[in-house]
Order: C-alpha cells, then sequence, then structure tokens
C-alpha cells in the first residue's frame, strides 16, 4: 500500500486508524453517517464486534503491531449496552491499557474511546475527524520490529543486529 | 549404541535454571546413565572450542536459558543452534525474556548510564564504561556487545520446544527430558507444560468465587494473607487464571500470588494484554474517576503484567521517540 511509504512534503503523513464499533451502536452509527452521506477522513479502517466488551486488549496492540498508528473503540452509551455490563468493562481495560501504554512510549491520544448511540452518526464523523488530525500531529507510530532468527549467521557482522 | 548428547548453556539469565537441572536430585543419575553432557559451563569444564570440534547436529539436544541481550549470547545461541538436533528455550527468560526482558522499558544507553552513572550506589568519576575493545599493555581486550534491546531465544534462533518457568518446575524438566529420551515429543515448537491455567491445580480454586467484583487490588505486604482462600477474592494481583499450569500452583500454595512465571496458554498471544484485560474488568467501578482511582493501586502495569515476557509481547520494547 502507498501508505506505508516515508512521509515527505509531496507525500504527507496519511496516519491508519483501526476503529473498534459495537455492533449495536457505534457500528450502526457509522451506517446512518454513509446512508446520510456525511463525509470524513478515509483513514479509518472500521471492525464491528459485537460488543465493546468483546475488545482484548490485545487487538489494540495487534493493531499497531500490524502498522495502525491510532485506534478508536466505540460502544453504547453507559446504561445502554446490548449486554447490560460491556461497555464498563470496555471502559476499565481502556484505562488501564492507557496507563500499560505510557509505560510503553506510546501517547495516550493514539487510543480513544468514546460513547456513540445508533443515532450519532454526526458523531462518528467529528470523532474520526479529530481523531486522524491528532495522529497525523503525532506522526507515524515507528514500532521497533520484533526479531527473527537469522539463518546464516555467518553474514551477520558480531554486534547489534541493527533496530530501524 | 553411543549415549545421546546434550549440552545446557546460559545466556542473559540468573543462573536459577542451573539450579533446577540440580534439583533433580535423584533424578539427574538417571539422566547422567541415559546421556552423556557434552557441554555444560556453569557445571562442567568444557570450552567453546569443545563445541565448535563438534560436527553439526551431533549434540542431540542443546538446553538454552536466558534471554538474548550480548553479541556473545547470540553468537553461542546459534552456534548450539548448529550442532543440536534439537534446541530446547529453558525457562522463562529464554521462552519470553523474562526479568532482564523488563530492559526493553529502556534502550542501551539508558541501562548504561544507569549502572555506569546515575544509579545512587555508583561512583565513577572517570565515567569509565564497557568498552567492546581495549588496548592494555598486555595487548588488546575484548569485552561482548550489549544488544540495544532484549530479545527471547526463539527471537534469535530457531527453537523447537520451550520448557516454561522461572525456573522450569523438575517435574516438568524431567518429563521433557524423558519424552526426549523415548522419542515420544509432540510437534515441533510445542511448549512442554499442561495447556490450561493454574487455577486448574490450585488448591484455593473451590473458594474462587462466581464473579469477582473488586473496588481495588491489594499487595501482597498490605494484607494478613487467609492461606485458604482464593487470593483473587482477597484483592490480590494473582495471576493464575492467565498463566499455564504445571508448577502445582508452587506460589498460590506458599501464600503467594501467581507472577506468571510460567506464560500463556496456547490461546493468547500477548500475556500482559490479557491479563491486564481479566484484571481490568474485574473492578467494579463504572465511571472513569473511580476506575482510576482504583487503578492507583497498579502502579507499574509492565511491570506486573510483562514481568517475564515484555520481549514476547506484541509491542516487543518501549516505543522510542521519533
Amino acid at each position: 500500500m502507498s501508505d506505508n511509504a516515508k512521509p515527505t512534503p509531496t507525500n504527507p503523513f496519511e496516519p491508519r486508524i483501526v476503529a473498534f464499533f459495537c455492533n449495536w451502536c457505534t457500528y450502526t452509527a457509522a451506517d446512518l453517517a454513509g446512508t446520510s452521506r456525511m463525509t470524513y477522513a478515509p483513514n479509518v479502517r472500521v471492525l464491528r464486534l459485537m460488543c465493546s466488551g468483546r475488545l482484548d486488549p490485545q487487538f489494540v496492540l495487534a493493531a499497531f503491531r500490524e502498522g495502525a498508528d491510532g485506534v478508536l473503540i466505540g460502544g453504547c452509551h453507559p446504561g445502554d449496552c446490548h449486554y447490560q455490563e460491556g461497555n464498563y468493562k470496555a471502559l476499565r481495560r481502556y484505562h488501564l491499557l492507557q496507563k500499560m501504554l505510557r509505560q510503553m512510549g506510546i501517547d495516550e491520544k493514539r487510543v480513544r474511546l468514546e460513547w456513540i448511540s445508533a443515532s450519532e452518526g454526526e458523531r462518528v464523523q467529528k470523532v474520526i475527524n479529530e481523531l486522524v488530525d491528532q495522529v497525523k500531529a503525532l506522526g507515524p507510530l515507528g514500532l521497533t520490529p520484533i526479531p527473527v532468527p537469522h539463518h546464516g549467521a555467518a553474514a551477520r557482522p558480531a554486534g547489534e543486529a541493527k533496530e530501524a | 549404541m553411543s549415549k545421546p548428547k546434550v549440552g545446557f548453556y546460559w545466556c542473559a539469565s540468573c543462573g536459577g535454571c542451573e539450579e533446577a537441572v540440580v534439583d533433580l536430585a535423584e533424578d539427574i543419575l538417571k539422566v547422567v546413565e541415559a546421556v552423556d553432557i557434552v557441554f555444560w559451563p556453569v557445571a562442567l569444564d568444557f570450552k567453546k572450542s569443545d563445541v565448535e570440534a563438534m560436527k553439526d547436529g551431533e549434540m542431540a539436544v542443546c538446553f538454552i536459558n536466558g534471554a538474548i541481550r550480548t553479541s556473545e549470547q547470540l553468537e553461542m545461541a546459534e552456534l548450539c543452534r548448529r550442532k543440536s538436533g534439537l534446541v530446547v528455550a529453558f525457562g522463562s527468560c529464554a521462552h519470553t525474556g523474562g526479568i532482564p526482558g523488563l530492559a526493553n522499558l529502556y534502550d542501551r544507553e539508558g541501562v548504561l548510564d544507569r549502572s555506569y552513572n546515575s544509579a545512587p550506589s555508583v561512583v565513577n568519576p572517570e565515567g569509565v564504561r564497557p568498552l567492546t575493545s581495549t588496548k592494555v599493555p598486555e595487548g588488546t581486550v575484548t569485552l561482548p556487545e550489549l544488544h540495544e534491546s532484549v530479545s527471547t531465544l526463539a527471537q534469535t534462533v530457531d527453537v523447537d520446544y520451550f520448557l516454561p518457568g522461572c525456573p522450569p518446575p523438575v517435574k516438568l524438566v524431567m518429563a521433557a527430558i524423558t519424552a526426549i529420551l523415548e522419542g515420544k515429543l509432540p510437534p515441533k515448537g510445542s511448549t512442554l507444560a499442561p495447556d490450561i491455567a493454574m487455577c486448574d491445580e490450585c488448591p484455593r480454586k473451590e473458594s474462587k468465587p462466581e464473579k469477582l467484583s473488586l473496588p481495588e487490588f491489594k499487595r501482597p505486604h498490605q494484607v494478613l494473607i487467609d492461606p485458604a482462600k482464593c487470593l483473587l477474592d482477597q484483592g490480590l494481583l494473582c495471576l493464575g487464571p492467565e498463566t499455564r499450569s504445571g508448577c502445582g500452583a508452587a506460589c498460590p500454595s506458599g501464600n503467594m500470588p501467581c507472577t506468571g512465571c510460567l506464560g500463556p496458554t496456547s490461546r493468547v498471544k500477548d500475556y500482559g494484554a490479557k491479563a491486564l484485560s481479566a484484571f481490568a474488568s474485574t473492578l467494579d467501578g463504572k465511571e472513569s474517576p473511580a476506575i482510576e482511582k482504583s487503578l492507583e493501586t497498579i502502579s507499574d502495569p509492565v511491570g506486573t503484567f510483562y514481568r517475564y515476557s515484555l520481549p514476547a509481547s506484541l509491542l516487543y520494547r518501549r516505543v522510542r521517540p521519533n
């Protein structure tokens, strides 16, 4: 994909955002935004979960590992969860995940949790545009690649396998 | 027929894994009867040149413990890999990075600065630092180079099996050696431990409540621990539900919470993220301020949830500024 290229003045940084939306509220709101022909930044890849409570923090880290620069999590407003408590669990996980990500040097502005009900198409538009601008200002995430074994080790210099 | 040849090697580790081999006690005699130990720097006088003189694949199996964080460890891991039919990552550090893996919260410069300059106990007015090469009157002496990041064994060489634990429980070590000798090994890449959570073998299992709802977490020194009741129910961060069994619930049996040394079961990709998920959801707060207040009782999430597995995590290390 062309957006893997290094940003240059003529090819500015376009962040990749992975959005996890719950089936009952935020995904429906995104659908409403679409059918209402609202436009928003095209940097977002939306994944539908049945509930924000299904969002395993592993998904957020996997998104970053696979090249995302930001993650958006959307769920039902407190008290409105289709499964009663899923969004509260998402909120608790979100706060602990943010605390852990801070220690790992990842700016908290890269991960955003929003309650967006099925009727709030405009809110989807607004939140996505805001997040894209924020992540654009932060720049690419730049994770260190996970090392893999080198076969034919003799060809490698004796020192550090240089990291990107 | 000659006996199969076995090697042991250590990289970035504390030496506890070597103790685990000695902890086989009388059983080690059975092992020595069945195999020839041809390399074990901590206990027997073999040199690197002895390993270099071997044919490729001459050792039946080499058990390597410790993470990889220097050029020497990398070179030795690659040498042992070449000379062995099987390589077993022995213990938490080789398996998932272990305690040394927490250095991935820093970089090489930060580690060296702490050790040779900024730690309160350091007196080093000349600012001496380890160099990979130094000229002295007798000639040039060398030291291995410290890597920027700590890696697991499998991130540096091809690993056939993993024996988890800090150190691996004696029962698992003996079972692994027996399986190798009898040729009854599971598929390559397997972790040689039961694939079920530690709670399954915990003597406190019966007292684990159906649903947990905690106002905060407690650390072992803050509470008088009831020796019979589930540690989670007492508000302690016991990582048993996220951790592989195989240790006989050694820590909970000793009235201490599990810290997760056996690593995840096969269904989990990132141990820390999964553990974080489970513990966060047991809190009872429903609004951000209350939740954040509860979370103040986890002062070091990375050190708590990735205590043994930071290099094996999806993030691998702390992100460096652009």
